[in-house]
């Protein structure tokens, strides 16, 4: 049943232009990007031949490139969530799915399941560009892979923080705008714990960026895993209980 | 005694501090329509809301075919076709992507669901628009796919809220013989703030005012006991004393004009009204039957409560 939600919701995504468009977009930019990442490291090629224990093709091409996708995908991933609750809202069908024999818990999920098959379709295909290198190089594929998941993971985050702040009201930019600002907040939460000493492991551990470097340098550490998957689980709760307590206003 | 399939048992409902359910008990029994009568506002919609498992009730119970909406809310809403006064459509999705997706939410195997959606379009007329954007149809053919949506999964209940709203006079008949066909295999739950279509469609009647249930009973014994109007025209100029000094007829009103509104005794035909005209030449042009004996009743009932109101 979730899987029936999750499947329309993608569908649906779509039907409508602006998930097109957000593919061409960022496959464009990040394309460029790969380009001249990919070129920085033809100049550099002679001088790391000389050194020893050197950074590979992986930490010079792929591992930036990924920051710049998280960064861009910080500030488009609320114009994707925005729709997913606050548009049936609107349109008065959500009705539909709480008439129909299933758990709010059920729903929820079934959106987010939506939106996660979007996210695996965009990282697959940014993750195709790395994947080229194969053709000339030979590529670092645990760290590769360590950078998969972290996408997928952030975006999950970014994804249910998304959807809780669309299940909260009706207008959907209203929603952006604030996911987009607690993505950025949770984005930049730890530029203060330089020169705050106390709160300075909580605050660094409640960042985005933080996690998320980590394993873009492929680090993969099961607390920063945790930390995503304790993200979402939480966001979504939040979510659930949110379109539960509207049925008793 | 019939089972019953809707039993609402001393249901209150609050927002915030304004109360718009009031205590209200009633049943729906299995094969019957009910109309739901009321003016605006008068917790018609909430009602519905709460029966559907939308609204969670402040105070008292719901239960659908013995299952409680709270307690087991899937066993109960798998009882249930819900039309709500918006119908909950996608715009950007095909009649039959829609309708597919409906019976698929409802636990329809995906075996049946072709079969199911063949059959509910085959109910609602819409066999030639399955492939069209549900946003570019009309108001009409929205409701019927909204109609659709709530029986594909075959419900011995169905609840319409105002079904016939913003629809032109063609759509409405169509509808409420839809209404009617849909009487044969489920229960349904019907409301409006139009009379003549509880008349129309409906078994039982109840009227709600204020959250409260002020009347309660079947369509048919509404219209026996109480006396029959009529109203006539004539050429000639006479009293309204002559008039009531015919057999049959109980009271008359003069409208002005030569027209006057007769109230006939219960059991009375025009037949002696219409003789005696004749016979006394009084040139009679018009003679219209009356059938407002639902809405005397509630704007008798609905005015006494504001009577008492103040």
């Amino acid at each position: 049943m979730i899987w029936v939600i999750a499947r329309r919701e993608f569908v649906a995504m779509f039907q409508a232009p602006l998930a097109w468009v957000i593919l061409a977009v960022i496959q464009t930019i990040l394309g460029y990007l790969f380009l001249t990442n990919l070129d920085n490291f033809f100049l550099l090629q002679p001088q790391l031949m000389q050194l020893e224990n050197t950074p590979g093709v992986t930490d010079i091409v792929v591992t930036p490139l990924m920051q710049v996708a998280a960064i861009i995908l910080l500030m488009v991933m609320p114009l994707l969530t925005m729709r997913s609750i606050a548009e049936e809202k609107r349109n008065r069908s959500l009705t539909l799915l709480i008439s129909a024999p299933l758990g709010m818990t059920e729903i929820v999920l079934g959106k987010f399941l939506g939106l996660m098959l979007f996210v695996l379709v965009l990282v697959s295909m940014l993750m195709l560009m790395p994947l080229s290198l194969y053709l000339g190089t030979s590529p670092d594929g645990g760290k590769l892979l360590s950078i998969y998941l972290g996408m997928l993971l952030l975006l999950g985050s970014f994804s249910a923080i998304g959807l809780y702040l669309s299940s909260l009201t009706e207008n959907q930019t209203i929603a952006a705008v604030g996911s987009f600002g607690i993505l950025l907040m949770l984005w930049i939460i730890d530029w203060l714990s330089a020169s705050v000493d106390s709160g300075q492991s909580l605050l660094a551990y409640l960042s985005l960026l933080q996690h998320h470097q980590s394993m873009l340098e492929g680090v993969f550490d099961s607390g920063d895993i945790a930390y995503y998957l304790l993200l979402i689980t939480g966001f979504l709760g939040l979510t659930v209980r949110q379109l539960d307590r509207e049925r008793l206003l | 005694m019939t089972e019953a399939l809707v039993q609402v048992e001393n249901l209150s409902r609050y927002y915030q501090n304004l109360r718009a359910i009031n205590h209200l008990s009633f049943t729906l029994n299995a094969g019957e329509v009910l109309g739901f009568l009321g003016p605006n506002g008068a917790g018609k919609s909430t009602t519905m809301q709460v029966i559907s498992g939308n609204l969670a009730p402040s105070e008292g119970e719901v239960s659908i075919a013995g299952h409680d909406i709270i307690e087991a809310p899937r066993e109960a809403k798998r009882q249930i076709g819900y039309l709500p006064e918006h119908p909950p459509l996608y715009r950007d999705a095909s009649v039959d992507e829609y309708l597919r997706y409906c019976a698929r939410l409802h636990g329809i195997a995906r075996q049946q669901v072709s079969a199911a959606v063949d059959r509910v379009k085959a109910q609602c007329g819409l066999q030639e628009s399955g492939r069209r954007l549900i946003a570019n149809l009309s108001k009409g053919y929205q409701q019927r796919v909204g109609i659709a949506q709530a029986i594909i999964h075959n419900p011995p209940v169905v609840i319409l809220d105002e079904p016939t709203v913003g629809l032109d006079p063609i759509q409405i008949r169509e509808i409420r013989e839809l209404i009617r066909s849909l009487g044969s295999e489920h229960s349904v739950i019907l409301s409006t703030h139009i009379l003549s279509e509880v008349q129309a469609t409906c078994d039982r009647v109840q009227i709600i005012r204020a959250g409260e249930l002020i009347y309660n009973a079947s369509t048919e014994s509404l219209n026996q006991g109480h006396e029959v109007s009529v109203r006539v025209a004539l050429r000639k100029a006479i009293t309204a004393d002559a008039l009531t000094a015919i057999a049959g007829v109980d009271h008359a009103e003069a409208l002005g004009d030569g027209r006057f509104r007769l109230m006939l005794d219960a059991d009375a035909s025009p037949d002696a009204l219409v003789t005696h005209a004749v016979e006394q030449q009084w040139g009679l042009y018009e003679l219209i039957p009356e059938q407002q004996s639902l809405e005397d009743l509630f704007i008798e009932l609905t005015q006494h409560e504001e009577i008492a109101a103040k």
